[in-house]
């Protein structure tokens, strides 16, 4: 049924440090192979090795400049997926209930088999997390490899989702949101993680860690005694004499 | 927003073909015999070439019973059960017309009230939308009723037909008017959607894909603002003002089919423009719109 859950006992989401990502864009290939190969049909790709190639991916990696007042410019890498949103507007619309969130986890998923690929919940989404796939006709999204984090035939450590366990530095953090005290949720209070588009209304459940606050540019370098020489002797008389003719 | 031929289309044919149900139903056309049978039939046809097309871009179109499920949420589900329900609760209405039964006319209410249910759900799939600013207005709905219900007194060829062509004309103008500001007012740009606004200038460093994909294609449609504009103009002389003095002028077959045709043109201009124009909040994270 694609009415929203009232609460759901844990909200599970990604915590993504915009300070350490580094814009390597391993957790999108580590989300593309795993997904390739498990929850629903495989994330297809339409002439992968022609001209124009064209694929599904449920993350996205971008790269922005920002350019403080007072310090210098910034890149700072900003990966995109689903926020699994308490208040999902891509579930509501769904109507054929393909699209729903779970009561017990939060994650927002899709019922493949019931979607008809209307597209709709794609253009609900505000944050661009859907992804329609050209070869199966249905829409795609990250499952927070709901396959992977409670998949018992996994080693304990790698009971978390694939782009997590792919992040190679540390950038993205799993938990529940509903615990105060959890990873996530303690990361999120220390450094101010904060939703995307908030005013839309949405809930998201995922917290992006704000970039740490880079020293500002001293004016003066460490080698500027260096810099400022000053002749003596023959070269100061000089330097004195043709600086004034 | 990409305009699928088939969504326009649906909502043009289904829209006019139920706004002439609305006036068969509540009797404001009173027809018998073959005429009745064939503005029925024109009615009828409409709407369901209309429902049909709407199944092409889908993407699993033999799950699309399915879609009557989510009555609940969804209006694309709620659109789905008034058509159905319009649909089959006028055909005793329109048996009777042609065979000449007698039903009393409040047989005809229920079903035609629900055929303007089903032109207000098809608006509230696009206007319950708050990620396309545009869209989001309650504008829309009048938009798609005003529509239906001057496509259908054309196509029923009633003389009150340049009323509700002028009244359109105002309500295309006002959502032009309004919609053009409406991204601006949501306040979102590159640095508020990626919350980095808090540190400086957001601006794109390099894009995330080098290829194009699902989102640049369905939702950053920018090639058809190009002429919007002069298809603006188009659409007011086709839809409205056309229509209106051909009506006016003649009450001829020829220019009755005339002013039909154009009316659906420029409503099909309209609709093109409508999704054309639109913009979603995701191009943001692209640097586009």
């Amino acid at each position: 049924m694609t009415c929203l859950p009232v609460s759901t006992g844990k909200k599970l989401g990604l915590a993504i440090d915009l300070d350490t990502c580094v814009g390597c864009q391993a957790c999108v290939t580590a989300c593309k192979g795993w997904n390739d190969q498990g929850y629903g049909v495989p994330l297809s790709d339409q002439n992968p090795y022609g001209s124009d190639p064209s694929g599904v991916f449920l993350n996205r990696v971008h790269s922005y400049a920002v350019q403080p007042v007072d310090t210098a410019a910034q890149t700072i890498n900003f990966p995109r997926s689903c926020l699994h949103c308490e208040d999902a507007p891509c579930v509501t619309v769904c109507p054929t209930g393909a699209s729903y969130k779970r009561s017990e986890d939060g994650i927002v998923l899709v019922n493949e088999d019931a979607c008809i690929g209307c597209g709709l919940c794609s253009w609900a989404c505000p944050y661009g997390a859907r992804e329609m796939d050209q070869a199966a006709g249905v829409m795609k999204k990250c499952t927070l490899c709901v396959d992977r984090i409670y998949n018992e035939n996994l080693a304990q450590e790698d009971r978390e989702p694939a782009c997590v366990r792919g992040c190679p530095t540390g950038a993205r953090h799993f938990g529940d949101f509903a615990d105060p005290d959890s990873k996530v949720s303690r990361l999120s209070a220390e450094r101010g993680g904060y939703a995307l588009m908030p005013d839309l209304g949405t809930k998201p459940v995922n917290r992006y860690l704000p970039p740490r606050k880079k020293d500002a540019r001293h004016e003066a370098s460490v080698l500027a005694p260096l810099l400022d020489i000053r002749a003596s002797g023959f070269a100061g008389w000089l330097d004195r004499v043709l600086g004034k003719i | 927003m990409h305009p699928a031929p088939s969504v326009i289309l649906f909502s043009v044919l289904s829209g006019a073909g139920f706004g002439l149900l609305f006036f068969l139903g509540i009797g404001f056309v009173h027809l018998y015999g073959l005429t009745a049978f064939l503005w029925w039939g024109l009615g009828y046809s409409l709407a369901l070439i209309g429902l049909l097309a709407s199944t092409f871009h889908l993407g699993n179109p033999q799950r699309a019973l399915l879609a009557f499920s989510q009555w609940r949420t969804s209006w694309l589900s709620r659109e789905a059960w008034a058509s159905v329900a319009a649909l089959v609760l006028l055909a005793p209405m329109a048996l009777s017309d042609w065979l000449g039964l007698g039903l009393p006319q409040p047989f005809g209410w229920l079903g035609g009230m629900l055929a303007l249910v089903t032109v207000f759900c098809t608006a509230m799939i696009y206007a319950q939308i708050k990620a396309v600013p545009r869209w989001h207005h309650w504008l829309t709905p009048v938009m798609f009723l005003t529509f239906a219900l001057a496509g259908g007194a054309v196509l029923a060829g009633q003389n009150f037909a340049p009323v509700l062509l002028a009244l359109l004309l105002v309500v295309l103008l006002a959502i032009w008017q309004v919609g053009d500001g409406q991204f601006a007012r949501r306040a979102q740009t590159l640095g508020t959607a990626t919350g980095l606004d808090r540190i400086g200038t957001v601006t794109v460093f390099e894009q995330a894909h080098t290829a194009g994909n699902y989102l640049l294609r369905e939702m950053m449609f920018v090639v058809g603002r190009k002429h919007a504009q002069k298809l603006r103009g188009l659409a007011l002389v086709l839809a409205c003002l056309l229509p209106a003095v051909l009506l006016a002028i003649s009450g001829a077959c020829w220019a009755y089919a005339a002013a039909a045709l154009c009316h659906l043109a420029g409503a099909l201009a309209a609709r093109w423009l409508f999704f054309a124009e639109a913009e979603h909040v995701v191009g943001l994270y692209y640097g586009k719109r």
